[in-house]
């Protein structure tokens, strides 16, 4: 019997049964790591170039630096009063909402004193209160953007978080089995409506029907580009939210439910407490996709970089900012270098908030689960 | 249990389920008034003429061709990367490997980064760097690919859909039963030779549903391509890959907001919305059903 082996063909040796090297085998999965990285090669290509783009600003702000000192101290020959008189106006413009005759005088002075004003982006400037780039005597203020992209995001919010999180909480926790598959459906379908279609929507219907409701004067403002925001947040907000209510463990509920609490009470007092993370991080996405928003923002806000409180007024945000301006500038020029530095705070925001949500917030989610925090 | 406590539970529950219905009230609402506004203008015609008298009639054929070619040249790059991702992730991969978890991470960002933000990536990389480089090298310094065209345009797109089709497509690969693999592998099959004989063919559905969803996303974006690309208004159908072309979002976006006779073109908006909202809507529908099913399949 011991050998009878012999004359069989498949003898396993040690050798035989080591992994044969096949070029076909070897490419492919080089190959495949290879698409794999493409991913990440994306999105640090994306933070370069958008980056690179706004890097001019810095250089030309040291130049127009040394080139005003000199001037000023040209002038200073001549003599001091002028001088001083020019700065203070100068430096009015920031704090008074100006009048256009006080405009036009004090970019008539400006001029004189600064004579490469347009090229001038120093950091001053972009923390100016007036966006104003294509102006004889351009500004580059950032403020109203940012002033205006905040309101926007809390009035889309406002909306969108508690609609999503209840609808999310029926859904999960009361809805019959026929009625969710309805509400789930619905809403992915919503998610795929492109922004274009919502921002249409919100020009031509949403816009009078609010202008009819609340009698404002102007149609387009911040808080119609804000409800239209939120069509676009809900669905984001509702999936997470959903997921992470489904998610909470089955016994939760069930001790819960045992220890005589009603359905109510333990989808409000026990479910949803235990999804918290989930929900935060549906939020942040949430704000994360309204901050970015383009073509509602363009379509709906009316536009007007303005800084006020009342959410009835225009609004001009960082993204339509980009949309709006960048296929008119001239390429290479100021006003290009800081569209694309909105871009690219655009960009370092949104990563930063898909960060905290993905880290901080599904760390926490699971720690929870597994019972290491109570 | 106290009356006044079920009174509260009661109102509770109602209060969620009007948030519920409130939403579906809303898409509902959303897809009558567009389909009400823009019945009465469309028409086969609608559909296959070119626009006359500066946009102010005739149809929108130019931006259909020009929405339609985009999201061709842009699945001919994202679906095979991203179903290929979708490969790494699931079969060569360890869940818990850094580098798996980061190229996750990166496709989950990708997934988030706004739509203009691709827009100015485009600009900045392929038109300028990309394009402005072949115009140096190879052609001397002429201008030919450093300008907006629709090669340019259908890459950023691209980029934007990656993510759509990853996750669609890696949703799919899991839900092909490991028995499957470990057949194939034990009849003597390579590891290659097992994902191009029973994982990709098992999981053809998903990779059908990332192209219909990636698709989708590509014929409603606009930011991406409002400077890489998009032509407010052309003569002629683009015929190569550095032409510029008409898009359906963008016609809307410049109809409403940048032309001069904005209630005279109220008719061709509701229509052009409608068109391409029942487009992604469509498409979407379909996507949602083969998932659904797949996800039975699964359980």
């Amino acid at each position: 019997m011991e050998n009878q082996p012999e004359h069989n063909k498949f003898v396993f040796t040690r050798e035989s049964l080591k992994k044969k090297f096949r070029w076909s085998e070897f490419l492919s999965e080089k190959i495949i790591t290879g698409v794999a990285f493409l991913s990440i090669t994306i999105i640090v290509l994306i933070f370069f170039f958008v980056f690179k783009e706004s890097l001019p600003i810095f250089y030309t702000q040291e130049k127009s630096v040394v080139k005003v000192e000199s001037v000023q101290k040209q002038e200073q020959y001549g003599g001091e009063t002028d001088t001083a008189q020019t700065n203070s106006s100068g430096q009015e413009q920031y704090g008074v909402t100006t009048t256009d005759t006080t405009m036009i005088e004090n970019q008539v002075q400006e001029e004189d004193t600064v004579p490469h004003g347009s090229e001038q982006a120093t950091f001053k400037s972009l923390t100016g209160k007036k966006w104003l780039p294509v102006s004889d005597n351009p500004r580059y203020g950032l403020i109203p953007l940012f002033v205006g992209t905040l309101k926007i995001t809390l009035i889309a919010m406002l909306f969108a978080a508690p609609i999503a999180i209840l609808a999310a909480l029926f859904s999960a926790s009361f809805a019959p089995y026929w009625l969710r598959e309805i509400i789930k459906p619905a809403i992915e379908l919503l998610a795929g409506f492109p922004s274009v279609v919502i921002g249409f929507f919100a020009l031509m219907v949403m816009a009078s029907f609010f202008q009819n409701i609340f009698g404002y004067d102007g149609r387009l403002n911040a808080f119609v580009g804000g409800v239209a925001m939120a069509l676009a947040a809900i669905p984001i907000i509702f999936t997470i939210t959903e997921d992470a209510l489904t998610a909470v463990p089955r016994t939760y509920t069930e001790a819960s439910l045992a220890l005589g609490a009603t359905r109510w009470q333990t989808a409000l007092f026990v479910t949803l407490p235990a999804a918290t993370p989930g929900i935060f991080a549906a939020i942040l996405l949430g704000v994360g996709r309204v901050f970015g928003e383009t073509m509602i923002a363009l379509m709906a806000t009316g536009n007007a970089a303005m800084i006020s409180a009342n959410p009835f007024e225009s609004v001009r945000t960082l993204a339509a900012t980009i949309g709006a301006e960048m296929a008119e500038v001239v390429f290479g020029d100021t006003h290009y270098n800081v569209l694309f530095l909105i871009g690219s705070l655009l960009f370092v925001f949104n990563f930063s908030l898909n960060a905290l949500a993905e880290f901080y917030v599904k760390g926490k989610l699971v720690k929870r689960f597994q019972g290491k925090q109570s | 249990m106290s009356r006044s406590k079920s009174i509260t539970g009661g109102l509770f529950i109602g209060v969620t389920a009007f948030s519920a219905l409130l939403i579906i009230a809303v898409i509902i609402i959303l897809l009558v008034v567009i389909i009400i506004g823009g019945k009465e203008t469309f028409s086969w015609e609608f559909l296959t003429a070119f626009p006359e008298d500066g946009m102010m009639k005739g149809g929108i054929f130019p931006a259909i061709y020009g929405t339609a070619l985009l999201v061709l040249i842009m699945s001919i790059a994202a679906v095979p990367f991203g179903t290929i991702t979708a490969i790494y992730l699931t079969e060569y991969a360890h869940e818990k490997s850094i580098l798996a978890q980061t190229i996750r991470f990166a496709v989950r960002t990708l997934a988030t980064v706004p739509s203009i933000i691709f827009g100015l990536f485009g600009l900045g990389f392929f038109i300028k760097f990309v394009g402005g480089g072949v115009d140096d090298v190879f052609l001397g310094g002429q201008l030919k690919w450093g300008q907006p065209n629709i090669l340019w345009a259908s890459l950023t797109m691209a980029l934007l859909t990656l993510p759509v089709v990853i996750v669609s497509v890696e949703e799919a690969i899991r839900t092909v039963p490991r028995e499957l693999r470990e057949a194939s592998l034990a009849l003597g099959a390579t590891k290659w030779e097992t994902i191009k004989r029973i994982v990709i063919p098992g999981s053809r559905s998903g990779i059908m549903t990332g192209t219909i969803l990636a698709v989708s996303r590509g014929a409603g974006e606009v930011a991406p391509i409002l400077f890489t690309g998009a032509a407010y208004y052309l003569a002629t159908l683009p015929v190569s890959m550095s032409d510029q072309f008409m898009n359906l979002g963008y016609h809307i976006y410049i109809l409403a907001t940048q032309s001069a006779n904005v209630d005279q073109t109220l008719p061709i908006q509701f229509a052009t919305t409608m068109v391409l909202l029942l487009l992604t809507f469509t498409l979407n529908l379909a996507a949602v059903i083969i998932r659904s099913r797949l996800r039975r399949k699964a359980k």
